[in-house]
């Protein structure tokens, strides 16, 4: 298989594109998705890049369809991936728990532009972050990361392939049109650099492989179709060998497992970014495109005399609690900027087991938040 | 309330309706600035669901530190290809800022101290295609902004266009350059506006 010719360059690029870039490096070779605003680049991008590399572009006829061909993808062992908004996101949740009952690894980019239905399509919002996490129906595995720039688009691409290989997981990528469009001069790493996971493989011979026993880290190697490993894949709870089960002790055991595959790779998989976090008396929690407009205003807090600092959040789901938590009780308030109508600060408020006063900051205009918005109610903490 | 200030950066906004060409401009002087000048940029864009037709403009950030809010906080530069756009955004200019507006298809001007020039006649009178009027109004600019090497700006555009409209683009960039070089910036009236009116 060839490698993508990965520009080590300087170049200018759009966060679309940037994720078509990520993906590729991150071993990507199987797309399938319907265009929609503001995320039609990817899907633009990739249907020249993945033939380059002998990789498949198919546009499907629905958002059902795509997530259903990439899930397809995935089982016969190639690293697949979708892009769509809001609109084309509702429509593939019921695969989307298909992927995650049976254990499919796939990432699915969410460029959030303002809802719901149609909404405002050319418009930035971040109104799918609960959605993201709880769209598809019944308890259920997932990864939530979210993008604020165009080298984040990037990297944060790569870790989301990786993540999804490493827990077979689907990974839900949440960009915004702010993100999605902004272009940045950038230099990308050279392939060489860049740390790329793969599934796991059986290697015992065919008859002993029970698909659905996990390893020690609760994840079952995968074979894919074609492999030899005969196998079974279902949406019903199912038993090691793949087989629908009604047996109250193997439904239980499937579902802890399922749970604990994630919670053991906390570590690995929450990730934030602080700024100024060490001495701060007030925290503004700001993820995706916001986190921008919340730095700037950080540093004019800051200026200004206020203690404050800012974290970020890169992993939304499993919510990054061992980071958030101390933070609210070293801090006496917390800010949280969205453009939703509080998604996150539910999630800080959820986990705040301290007086930390936890403060909204809310827009739903179809505006990006600015920082001097940012720093008016930091100053009035 | 008086914004904060913005120190370090440079700001320009390309403003006026769907299907003139401003993403492209925007996206050909990021390109000159950010990777040919080796700069740090950031270019932005807002437009409605329509595609010609409707508001349309495009931001371009510039600084020699890394850029956390990506969008302009006060313009700079403004460039104004229509009277709506430069109704709306006139205010969004620093005081002292540059207003530079296309005199075909702006004629009431909010300001004394503005830079009028009819991009969109020149194009269509001298380069032969309407068009290229965003290629007039990019020269202009980089000449006016000084944020740009001339010649980069070209080496961008002409990586950009499609082939064969290469020599049309260029006329227009170096024609643009030219209208601009006949401003002086020093002669421009001062802004009357000032901090306490805001």
């Amino acid at each position: 298989m060839p490698e993508s010719a990965q520009t080590t360059a300087r170049q200018l690029l759009q966060g679309n594109e940037a994720v078509v870039h990520g993906a590729l490096a991150a071993g990507c070779r199987f797309f399938a998705g319907y265009p929609i605003t503001p995320a039609s680049e990817i899907a633009e991008h990739l249907s020249v890049l993945l033939p380059a590399v002998d990789g498949t572009f198919i546009q499907m006829e629905d958002e059902i369809a795509s997530i259903g061909a990439v899930i397809g993808a995935s089982l016969a062992g190639v690293k697949a991936m979708t892009a769509t908004s809001g609109p084309g996101f509702s429509l593939m949740q019921e695969n989307l728990g298909f992927a995650c009952v049976a254990e499919v690894p796939c990432v699915i980019v969410n460029v959030m532009r303002g809802g719901p239905s149609t909404g405002l399509p050319t418009s930035p919002a971040q109104g799918d972050v609960q959605m993201a996490r709880w769209g598809t129906h019944g308890d259920h595995p997932v990864v939530v990361l979210a993008v604020s720039s165009v080298l984040d688009s990037f990297s944060i691409t790569v870790k989301a392939f990786n993540i999804a290989e490493k827990y077979r997981v689907p990974v839900i990528l949440l960009s915004d049109e702010v993100v999605a469009h902004t272009r940045e001069a950038v230099q990308l790493p050279p392939q060489n650099e860049i740390k790329v996971v793969d599934r796991i493989r059986p290697s015992m011979p065919p008859d002993w492989y029970k698909p659905y026993e996990g390893d020690n880290r609760g994840v079952p190697p995968m074979a894919a179709f074609g492999d030899g490993y005969r196998h079974h894949v279902t949406g019903l709870i199912h038993d090691e060998h793949g087989y629908p089960t009604q047996n109250r002790k193997e439904i239980e055991s499937f579902h802890e497992r399922m749970a604990r595959k994630i919670s053991r790779g906390f570590p690995d998989i929450q990730m934030t970014r602080g700024f100024h976090t060490r001495d701060a008396e007030v925290l503004v929690i700001a993820y995706g495109s916001v986190a921008r407009s919340a730095l700037r205003a950080v540093e004019d807090a800051r200026s200004k005399g206020l203690k404050a600092g800012l974290l970020q959040l890169i992993t939304l789901f499993p919510f990054p609690r061992s980071t958030v938590t101390p933070l609210l009780k070293q801090c006496r308030a917390v800010l949280v900027p969205e453009m939703n109508m509080g998604q996150i600060s539910r999630e800080v408020q959820r986990v705040n087991q301290c007086d930390c006063r936890i403060v909204k900051h809310n827009r739903v205009d179809g505006q990006f938040i600015t920082p001097m918005e940012i720093t008016r109610d930091l100053l009035k903490l | 309330m008086k914004q904060q200030d913005s120190g370090d950066r440079y700001e320009i906004r390309f403003s006026g309706s769907g299907g003139q060409g401003l993403i492209t401009a925007a996206v050909v002087f990021a390109e000159a600035v950010g990777v040919y000048d080796g700069r740090y940029v950031c270019q932005t864009q807002s437009y409605g669901p329509e595609a010609r037709g409707g508001k349309s403009k495009a931001e371009v950030v510039i600084s020699d530190r890394p850029i956390d809010y990506p969008k302009a906080l006060e313009l700079d530069l403004l460039l104004a290809m229509n009277q709506a756009a430069c109704d709306a955004y006139f205010y969004d200019l620093k005081q002292n800022g540059i207003l530079v507006v296309d005199s075909t298809l702006v004629e009431q001007f909010p300001t004394s101290r503005v830079i009028a020039i009819p991009f969109t006649g020149i194009a269509r009178d001298e380069i032969g295609k309407v068009l290229v009027a965003n290629m007039v109004a990019l020269g202009a600019i980089g000449l006016l902004s000084g944020q740009v090497d001339l010649d980069n700006l070209e080496k961008a555009l002409l990586a950009r266009v499609p082939r064969g409209t290469e020599e049309m683009n260029r006329d227009a960039l170096r024609r643009g350059i030219e209208e601009a070089g006949k401003v002086n910036l020093a002669e421009l009236p001062r802004s009357v506006m000032n901090e306490d009116e805001e």
